[in-house]
């Protein structure tokens, strides 16, 4: 092959793709990863019989009763802390959105400001997922008590802090043309935002936040460990009594509420489609 | 608007060096056109013009203000005051014309007005009156991507008039257009700058085109200006000069010059 011809970006792709290969192969190890112990006769009776304890499925009418209370309360704590999450990661996100800062068209003088405070709310979003929800639900605890308030505040936090991380990536990476030509004409951030960038983000933004949603249903284990009720404190005492039927029928019951999640995401997708 | 441009120059990121030693000085509701081959620094040159793009060298005057001197605030409400038709329409796929249209206004508009206009349009009549002078005055309510390029672009236009700015820059309107439909589109951003008095600068790959129409024409070549005369004062050596690269001149052709239609009273364009 002539040198005129040959991609240029060849020899950097092969070497960081050995570069990958190189730092993959001790991490594993580090991991101990060894997916050929699932498959050793011992072991996959071990599994077998741990499953098996799960059968059958409890219907005790008075247990589903429990259950379906249960879950009415971790829906509402998941939503509760969702809809702080959203709160706090509205703001950050659009301040980390790069394609709205109308100091990078050029302005007569201010552009290290803004990025002062892009690495500010940079850091902030980091600190609030960086910590586990748990972490988070216990120290809130020491302020409200065991209960739900405590689970709603932890979740609201770590989940703010993803969700803002999240918004400001997706309305990154979104065509940044037609908001840059509104703001090129004398338009606020806001409108910019509104007219320019959501129309065409708004399906990732909803996809990711009914999501996360769905996630802070099954984070409510963490909800249980602070006692707040739903789901996740059933599902505590059940493994603690070794009920392994009532754990069956628990997890069913999240299976539910991920396919319903799934279901309102796409149905959310289409209306904004 | 009028402005000034004194020895703009401009290189980009990544190092191509767009616009050298550009003078240029423009007196409110003056109408030219910008020619020249493809790369030539013509759209570089329309915004540095709307104050989109900041020079490396240079300096910048428009109406009586240097925009790179201002206050931010100072700087928002001077582009407000300027519109720009991109060749390629930035708009996103998925909304309303009528949205799209309305957002000509974003700079003019208080916020509240202007989230509450995305639930209810604010001023529809508006925005279909400016859509009725392109033809599509059917197709307010209609999402941008069931357009045609072509349709798209007037959508844009409609923009840009509907924002009634002092100065008036287009980049290469009408690229999407068939020829007869390019003539009568031009012919109305002439009118449209001529009977509000602002300044008119077009880009336009069609060499006919910009001479049948604007007064001044402006030959950009390698990101620096040949020529800048009257239209009746471009000679076939300088156009050749200008295109030399290209091997011939780009014309849109279809319309002969005597039958153009002249630039007032204009009938509503007829769909593409």
């Amino acid at each position: 092959m002539s040198t005129a011809v040959r991609d240029p970006a060849a020899l950097p792709r092969l070497g960081w793709t050995l570069a990958a290969l190189v730092l993959l192969w001790p991490l594993l190890q580090l991991a101990e990863f060894k997916p050929a112990a699932l498959f050793e006769a011992g072991n996959l009776n071990a599994m077998g019989h741990f499953v098996a304890g799960f059968l059958p499925p409890e219907t005790a009418p008075d247990f589903l009763a429990l259950l379906g209370k249960a879950t009415v309360e971790t829906l509402a704590m998941a939503t509760a802390g969702i809809a702080l999450a959203v709160l706090l990661a509205v703001p950050l996100g659009l301040i980390l959105t790069r394609s709205l800062s109308i100091a990078r068209l050029g302005p007569g003088r201010g552009g290290w400001l803004g990025t002062l405070i892009r690495a500010l709310a940079r850091g902030v979003l980091a600190v609030l997922r960086g910590v586990p929800e748990l972490v988070w639900a216990l120290l809130f605890v020491r302020v409200f008590g065991l209960g739900a308030a405590a689970g709603v505040l932890a979740l609201g936090i770590t989940y703010g802090g993803m969700l803002g991380k999240v918004y400001g990536e997706i309305l990154e990476s979104s065509d940044a043309r037609p908001v840059r030509t509104l703001l090129e004409a004398g338009s606020g951030r806001l409108a910019a935002l509104c007219y320019g960038l959501l129309p065409n983000a708004a399906r990732e933004l909803v996809s990711y936040t009914v999501y996360r949603w769905e996630c802070a249903v099954r984070a409510s284990v963490v909800m249980g460990f602070v006692g707040a009720g739903g789901l996740g404190q059933l599902m505590d005492q059940s493994m603690k009594m070794l009920n392994g039927g009532e754990a069956a029928s628990i997890l069913a019951t999240f299976l539910v509420l991920v396919l319903a999640a799934d279901a309102l995401s796409e149905l959310l997708r289409r209306r904004l489609a | 608007m009028g402005f000034t441009l004194e020895g703009v120059g401009l290189t980009h990121a990544n190092g191509f060096r767009a616009l050298a030693g550009v003078d240029m000085q423009v007196a409110p509701g003056e109408r030219l056109a910008l020619i020249g081959a493809s790369g030539a620094g013509k759209t570089t040159l329309l915004r540095v013009i709307a104050a989109s793009l900041r020079p490396g060298e240079g300096c910048v005057r428009l109406l009586d203000g240097e925009p790179w001197a201002c206050s931010p605030r100072k700087l928002r409400g001077l582009r407000a005051r300027i519109g720009l038709v991109h060749q390629s329409p930035p708009i996103p796929p998925r909304q309303r014309v009528v949205t799209a249209v309305l957002a000509g206004r974003l700079g003019q508009w208080p916020l509240w007005k202007s989230l509450a206009s995305l639930v209810l349009p604010a001023d529809p009549q508006g925005a279909q009156a400016e859509l009725a002078r392109l033809d599509l005055a059917d197709r307010l309510y209609e999402r941008c991507d069931r357009l045609s390029g072509g349709q798209l672009q007037r959508v844009a236009l409609a923009r840009v008039l509907y924002q009634k700015p002092d100065l008036l820059l287009a980049d290469e309107p009408v690229s999407a257009m068939d020829p007869a439909l390019s003539e009568l589109t031009v012919a109305l951003l002439n009118e449209e700058a001529v009977r509000r008095g602002v300044t008119l600068v077009a880009s336009l790959h069609a060499v006919d085109l910009a001479l049948r129409h604007f007064p001044r024409v402006v030959g950009v070549k390698d990101g620096a200006i040949l020529f800048d005369l009257p239209a009746a004062s471009v000679t076939e050596a300088l156009l050749r000069e200008l295109y030399a690269a290209e091997g011939g001149l780009p014309l849109a052709g279809s319309v002969a010059p005597d039958e153009a239609p002249a630039i007032v009273d204009l009938p509503p364009l007829r769909c593409a």
